[in-house]
């Protein structure tokens, strides 16, 4: 008994470590100062990065808490036509990844896409003679982003929203509020602490997005990093930045949890009467319909229409035996880190369970924590001192033995699912560990009782269980590895593409219709999660169809 | 009309289903009714459709001499001059007692905002919570709170869902004796909703019990145990038995356990056969009787057993009995009548 405690929290406390290593080489950057390289910078990007990416921030922040709440309370509290099926069908732009989407209106909205020639020809104009909105600008990164992450905002609103307690709503009218002020009042103040945290998502990926900033050239942080580490040549700078991001990161999450102050609100009813929809008629309907409608067209359907005709001009072409190689390695690397993740989570998280001390708990919570990383700063993080291990060890054997390793570990594909699994691990970890919860420690010991031996308590009880979950926890983790740009793009192995590398290479060699396959590949990928996690909300409300 | 509030043969179906048919009552101004009736009983539907979150199909509902509502014409909920007390109080948690107590004096003042919380907190004890939030306070206060709250704004009729449903059982009568004098204290208007009997006994100057959406009988508590009028009512409140017997004449009906006599009879012919009910204080436990019935049953209460008694012909009995005669089951023992109130229904075919 004693032996195995021990074990396993050396086992913690080894992965702990590992996984933090990015971090720490990232953070421990900031003691050697590269002043040349700062002092170019501060002249001349600095500020660009810091203000853009505010900006950015803000802008993103804005036009998704009203793109998330306003539709998740229309459709939690009235039925209009399309109602039900908008209900799931807006968190459809979660499937469609930032930089996709930014591909998408590039090819729509550019000189030379369907709108401005159709106009062109129309109005019979020259190009120059009309103004025409830049999709490539601070402006249309922040729409794209906005229109692809405000369902982390309409989903936790939502959620929120179904949560509370029809009484409180209804009391409010008794003490003559009108719907209105029933929203403004009681609604929106109870969903508070959950919209803050979609905001924070948001806020979250916003800073960790590349590839739409990368293509519409909006200097920011991330890109900022790229452009240090390979225009620069300088690693160490390139990881001070990132350190500098991580700042910002953690500030905007420590902004949201003092605004939060407590948790949640403790909710004082238990009781969940029917939620009663009212229907809304005339020009009422027509307006919750738009208002619903108009971020589920922008973000998913238009996009996918013009990759989908893009798709179908140049599928021959595009689909031959490198694209299918391509796949294969997508499918390969997203399954084995998944697996990995999902294998990863069941240690801690069981470990967790049979030992919850403060210090297993925290050690838990510490490896989680890679999701808030962009991830071009795991890069980053990783490349450094797997680079310096792979040199010392040459330098090593060639002193001592006179053989040359080469690079043993960076450069290969291990390295890109330790990236992986620093920032996707959280991921597994969260669906494992409340699929555990819900095995109470009192199953176990009426199965103890019962004569069943750990093994057959674990086989009949445990797996039946959290089959499901563990699903969920592969799934998420693996569509998550798919849409994975900017990691991949600095780690992968020399020659070795993914769809996502390839839908970005693609467009930036302004192939934007030969892109439309792999980017295609990805949406449909992304919509699977997508369809679980709505299914998994409607069933969390009793009394909720 | 000089009532408060008005029900005039509402009539509400959900679905198809018929939950109320034809309901009517008044009520008069700083009165106390419980509408008292099993789950299921359409009970909480009329006091939704009152507040205005249900709609009738027939019938109309008068507040303070205003229609709220008919089956074209609902006026909404947040005009109605109502206030009610939801079953699980339903504070807002995320607002102080002082905040939600006053949550619906926006509009006014701030010295009259001010002047009515000192006068709800005092009324309610709640001097020591007022800058509390909901989730540390107790059962108990949490009930003041949601009444302060329900009475701050000075409602024309005040409803109480199940008021006592959420309060530790030890608790609930104490509680209801506490709340109704704080309701007369302020003259308010009442309509509660309960399945507890004695809660509604409590509480309530009258009673309307409800039977399978209908109103079965109005009446003070007394009344509702001694005289109830239908078989539903005899059965849901209190405890007793309905035996056969045979109606001898206006004062008298014969039983297997004797002639009983009492002056409430009822307009029932000569000859009829009738169900008689039998409460278990009517069967008196008397060691000198004659007639005797066998312990079948006893459950203790504390002062009193409750014994379940079964006659030679197989008929059963309940009986009040003080504690202190603790006889072991299957033992006979001698019973005495003792009615004064005849209860009879015709007898079912």
């Amino acid at each position: 008994m004693r032996s195995a405690f021990k074990t396993r929290n050396i086992m913690l406390v080894f992965l702990a470590s590992l996984f933090s290593i990015p971090l720490f080489v990232v953070l421990g950057s900031v003691l050697f100062p590269e002043k040349q390289i700062w002092a170019h910078l501060y002249d001349t990007v600095l500020f660009d990065y810091v203000g853009n990416s505010l900006s950015l921030v803000i802008g993103v922040g804005v036009i998704s808490l009203l793109l998330g709440v306003i539709p998740a309370w229309l459709v939690t509290m009235y039925r209009f036509p399309l109602s039900k099926q908008l209900e799931w069908a807006l968190l459809l732009p979660m499937a469609m990844p930032a930089y996709i989407i930014a591909y998408s209106y590039t090819g729509v909205l550019d000189v030379a896409g369907p709108i401005q020639t159709s106009l062109r020809e129309i109005m019979d104009w020259q190009y120059r003679d009309y103004w025409f909105p830049e999709v490539r600008s601070l402006g249309g990164a922040i729409t794209m982003l906005s229109l692809v992450l405000y369902p982390y905002i309409y989903l936790l609103a939502r959620a929120a929203f179904i949560e509370q307690s029809v009484c409180v709503l209804e009391v409010s009218r008794t003490l003559g509020c009108n719907a209105v002020d029933a929203f403004r009042r009681v609604a929106l103040p109870l969903a508070r602490p959950a919209i803050m945290v979609g905001l924070s998502l948001v806020v979250m990926e916003t800073l960790a997005d590349y590839g739409t900033v990368q293509y519409f050239g909006v200097s920011v942080f991330t890109t900022g990093i790229f452009r240090t580490w390979f225009g620069l040549g300088n690693s160490l700078a390139a990881a001070q930045l990132s350190a500098l991001l991580l700042v910002f990161v953690v500030m905007f999450l420590y902004l949201e949890k003092r605004s939060r102050r407590q948790a949640r609100f403790h909710h004082t009813s238990s009781r969940y009467s029917a939620l009663m929809q009212k229907q809304l008629h005339g020009g009422k309907a027509l307006i919750a319909l738009v208002l619903c409608a108009a971020p589920l067209t922008l973000g998913f359907i238009i996009p996918v229409m013009f990759l989908c005709d893009w798709a179908l001009e140049t599928y021959l072409v595009v689909l031959d035996k490198d694209f299918y190689l391509l796949l294969f390695h997508s499918l390969l690397l997203a399954f084995v880190t998944a697996l990995l993740a999902m294998l990863l989570a069941l240690f801690m998280a069981y470990s967790n369970r049979n030992d919850g001390s403060l210090i297993n708990r925290f050690l838990v919570r510490f490896v989680s924590m890679g999701y808030a990383i962009p991830g071009t700063v795991i890069a980053v993080g990783v490349l450094i001192p797997f680079a310096w291990f792979d040199n010392t060890l040459d330098a090593f054997l060639r002193q001592h033995f006179n053989i040359s390793s080469g690079l043993l570990i960076s450069g290969t594909v291990i390295t890109l699912i330790f990236a992986y699994l620093t920032r996707f691990l959280a991921v597994s970890i969260n669906t494992v560990e409340a699929a555990l919860v819900k095995i109470k420690p009192e199953m176990d010991e009426v199965a103890k009782i019962a004569g069943l031996r750990p093994v057959s308590i674990l086989k009949r009880i445990h797996m039946p269980m959290m089959r499901g979950s563990l699903l969920t926890a592969l799934l998420l983790v693996f569509i998550d590895v798919l849409k994975e740009l900017p990691a991949t793009l600095i780690l992968r192995p020399f020659n070795f593409n993914t769809l996502a590398v390839r839908t970005y290479e693609l467009a930036n060699e302004e192939r934007l219709a030969d892109a439309a396959v792999p980017a295609l590949a990805i949406v449909l990928a992304g919509i699977i999660p997508v369809i679980m996690i709505s299914n998994s909300i409607s069933r969390s409300r009793a009394g909720h169809e | 009309m000089n009532n408060t509030i008005e029900i005039k043969e509402l009539s509400v179906s959900i679905e198809g289903r018929s939950i109320l048919e034809n309901i009517s009552f008044g009520l008069q101004a700083a009165g106390i009714v419980c509408l008292l009736g099993p789950s299921g009983c359409g009970k909480t539907t009329l006091l939704r459709c009152i507040a205005g979150f249900e709609k009738q199909h027939q019938g109309e509902v008068w507040i303070k001499g205003v229609r709220v509502s008919n089956p074209a014409h609902q006026l909404p909920v947040e005009q109605r001059q109502i206030g009610m007390v939801f079953q699980d109080y339903a504070l807002f948690p995320h607002l102080s007692v002082a905040d939600n107590i006053t949550f619906a004096l926006n509009k006014q003042s701030e010295k009259a905002v001010k002047q009515r919380l000192d006068e709800l907190i005092e009324l309610l004890s709640l001097q020591k919570h007022i800058n509390k939030y909901p989730h540390s306070l107790s059962g108990g206060q949490q009930q003041r709170v949601a009444l302060a709250r329900a009475m701050a704004p000075r409602p024309g009729v005040l409803l109480l869902d199940e008021p006592f449903a959420s309060l530790d059982v030890e608790l609930r009568e104490q509680i209801a004796r506490e709340l109704r004098l704080i309701l007369k204290q302020d003259s308010i208007t009442t309509i509660m909703v309960s399945h507890n009997q004695l809660e509604a006994f409590a509480m309530a100057d009258v009673i309307g019990v409800m039977n399978n959406g209908q109103l079965s009988q109005w009446d003070n508590a007394f009344k509702l145990y001694h005289e109830p009028e239908t078989h539903e009512v005899a059965d849901f409140i209190g405890e007793g038995v309905f035996i056969s017997g045979e109606v001898i004449n206006e004062k008298e009906v014969k039983t297997e356990i004797g002639n009983i006599q009492s002056f409430a009879a009822h307009g029932v012919e000569q000859g009829k056969k009738v169900s008689v009910l039998i409460r278990p204080d009517d069967i008196l436990h008397d060691d000198d009787s004659r007639m005797t019935a066998r312990v079948r049953d006893k459950a203790f209460r504390g002062a009193e057993f409750l014994y379940t008694l079964e006659l030679e012909s197989g008929v059963r009995l309940l009986s009040l009995v003080p504690s202190h005669h603790d006889h072991p089951i299957n033992e006979p023992i001698g019973i005495r009548l003792e009615i004064d109130h005849l209860v009879i229904f015709p007898e079912e075919a």
